[in-house]
């Protein structure tokens, strides 16, 4: 969430720059698709990551795929890369709704009379809105919006989608940003250098498992390889009391935090990696509330 | 018939509003006096000048036409076993503050009870649309207010008027709303719980009779109710031009005191209030500057904040100092703080969990007050 002009675009285009180079295996699946979507223009093979950003006024058909003889839809375009929804509640709800279902699976079927076709639809969803329909709220003097429009413009997105966001943040505007001389940032190559190098550390874990992520833990394999201390453990139980967190987002918070250790070379999950995903835990829509 | 039920016939006599009542007890006394007078002494007195220009033939015709007994019975009746009580000025229940203003409503329906004789109240109101400031301040000094036993007193409208309701009930203190629709009719309707919750310690009160609706008219008039009853009118945030500003307007001219929140120069939604404190409204930063008005033996608690002795690390205590009312984004604070990210937000997590900061937007911060 972040007001207009805080860069919300820029940010996420950026993304794919940050995220491991694309294997040959992976270019090869990318490519399959955009040929069947007709796409490939000249090249011979799809070598980045992809990056789409449809419209807010897109249709469901052209966001998941259809048609006659089915196309495959933006999210199978952004399969292995990112799929962009900027303005998220400006979206028709049904249309973002159907995220849900490829989200969980990494697919999508599409059922047609006589058979049904399934595309791969791996993409990580990134998403931005404004935090009021005028988007400058909490800064009531660009923001007129009523308390209860403000409430009912986050209510367009279901919880359920909320919830299936692991990493949520509000952005401050430009100019706050510019003042900001802080330490020396971190370059996309550098960046990019860490989360490869997390990406291994996941891949070695999990050798013995069926799976390759974090994200992919069970709340069984959770006990398994997200062992907490003490510490940590009673860190995150008051949180889970006091913040009223569901069993659902008390996961997710674990998954995140293994990350976060990941990425910070830390075989242990400390208080520090716990209190960060918990500063990214996706809103709920009491948020606005009292 | 009741003697009730005469006064409950007069407060709704279509078109016969607050003047032309009062012009009629002048003459008559009582309500059961007026039910029982004739067509040809009215037309006799208005001939003698003696409604001045209050009156018309069809405001008499009203009087002497609109007197079905059972109608009039019927009606009283379903008010009272709807829990609906009824007061007007004929009965000393009518509170006394009240009674002497401009304009005093000649009956009030009552759901819970009124303010005693010896009941503080403190009117809260402010803007729709307020900021987090705003919304912050108003139930904490709401909060703080009802505490010591005063009773908030505001509008149930959206923003400052919910929070300061919202406020009182929090520390199981005593609020009141004055409606500008019928009795009956929560308005806004999404306040729904704060209207039925009130009624257990205070009260909802309006002069107008259950199924009345809400028009925009009826509101400016409620504001003389809510600063009526008030012992001071505090203004939480205004612009320049509010409508806030209207029962600061009858406060005035009622003899209240005004209280008004200060808040920076540059915020539009302060500027009604700093105008005020500008042409000497009192500035209130604390609980403190209207409980000392109120309360003559207050005595400022030493333990204002409610946190006790609280230690904190170094790195906390930076965190925490620069955290106030007003919500600040987590960015700004680690820009002021000079702490990383990553090390804030640990600083962050454990002052929340301690109950001294919160977020009231994801990621923006304020001082648990
Ligand atoms: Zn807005």
């Amino acid at each position: 969430m972040a007001p207009p002009g805080s860069g919300k675009t820029m940010l996420a285009k950026r993304i794919p720059s940050i995220m491991p180079d694309l294997s040959f295996e992976e270019s090869m699946e990318i490519s399959k698709i955009y040929s069947i979507a007709g796409l490939m223009d000249q090249q011979a093979l799809i070598s980045i990551r992809p990056f789409r950003s449809p419209h807010h006024t897109i249709t469901t058909t052209a966001l998941i795929g259809g048609g006659g003889i089915p196309k495959p839809g933006e999210i199978s375009l952004a399969h292995l890369g990112v799929l962009f929804l900027d303005e998220l509640p400006e979206f028709q709800k049904n249309t973002i709704e159907v995220l849900r279902q490829p989200l969980e699976d990494k697919s999508v079927t599409i059922a047609r009379l006589n058979a049904s076709y399934k595309y791969p639809a791996g993409f990580m969803l990134v998403s931005a809105m404004n935090p009021c329909s005028c988007g400058y709220y909490p800064d009531r003097n660009r923001c007129n919006c009523s308390v209860n429009h403000i409430k009912r413009y986050l209510g367009r997105i279901s919880q359920p989608l909320l919830d299936r966001f692991d990493i949520c943040i509000e952005a401050l505007q430009m100019n706050y940003k510019d003042l900001q001389v802080q330490e020396k940032q971190e370059s996309s190559e550098e960046i990019r250098h860490r989360v490869a190098q997390a990406r291994r550390i996941q891949l070695e874990r999990y050798q013995d498992q069926n799976i390759y992520f974090n994200s992919q833990l069970s709340p069984r394999t959770i006990k398994k390889y997200c062992k907490l201390d003490e510490k940590e453990q009673s860190l995150l139980e008051e949180a889970f009391n006091k913040m009223n967190l569901s069993a659902r987002a008390y996961h997710r918070i674990i998954k995140v935090a293994r990350t976060i250790a990941d990425l910070d070379q830390s075989e242990r999950i400390t208080t520090k990696h716990i209190s960060e995903a918990i500063c990214y835990r996706s809103i709920d829509q009491k948020y606005w509330g009292e | 018939m009741d003697q009730m039920e005469y006064r409950y016939w007069l407060a709704n006599l279509p078109n016969i509003g607050v003047k032309k009542i009062e012009r009629l007890l002048d003459i008559y006394g009582n309500s059961e006096n007026i039910f029982r007078s004739t067509n040809e002494e009215l037309y006799a007195l208005k001939k003698e000048g003696a409604f001045a220009e209050h009156m018309s033939e069809k405001d008499l015709e009203t009087i002497t036409q609109q007197r079905d007994i059972d109608m009039i019975h019927r009606n009283y009746t379903k008010l009272i076993n709807n829990g609906i009580y009824f007061v007007s000025r004929e009965e000393d229940d009518y509170p006394e503050k009240l009674r002497n203003i401009f304009g005093a409503p000649y009956a009030l329906y009552v759901k819970g009870r009124l303010p005693r004789k010896q009941d503080k109240l403190i009117a809260i109101v402010g803007a729709r649309e307020c900021s987090p400031y705003g919304k912050e301040m108003a139930k904490y000094l709401a909060g703080a207010i009802a505490k010591e036993g005063i009773m908030v007193i505001s509008g149930l409208a959206r923003g400052i008027d919910s929070y300061a309701h919202q406020g009182a009930l929090t520390v199981g203190g005593g609020t009141y709303a004055i409606m500008g629709c019928g009795i009956d009719n929560c308005y806004p309707r999404e306040n729904i719980n704060l209207y039925m919750e009130m009624q257990k310690e205070g009260g909802i009160i309006s002069e107008y009779a259950p199924g009345i609706q809400p028009l925009a008219g009826n509101f400016p008039m409620r504001n003389r109710i809510i600063s009526g009853l008030s012992d001071g009118i505090l203004i939480i945030e205004a612009k320049e031009k509010s409508g806030s500003l209207i029962t600061v307007d009858y406060g005035l001219e009622q003899g209240k005191e005004i209280y008004a929140l200060p808040g920076r120069a540059t915020d539009h939604l302060s500027e009604g209030c700093n105008n005020l404190i500008k042409m000497g409204a009192k500035m209130v930063t604390s609980p403190k500057d209207i409980l000392e008005d109120l309360l003559p033996q207050y005595v400022e608690n030493a333990d204002q904040s409610g946190h006790g002795n609280i230690v904190l690390s170094a790195k906390q205590y930076k965190v925490y100092s620069c955290v106030n009312a007003d919500p600040k984004h987590i960015e700004e604070i680690s820009l002021l703080t000079q702490l990383p990210m990553e090390q804030l937000m640990e600083q962050l997590l454990e002052l929340e969990l301690r109950g001294l900061i919160r977020q009231t937007l994801k990621n923006f911060y304020c001082k648990e007050l």
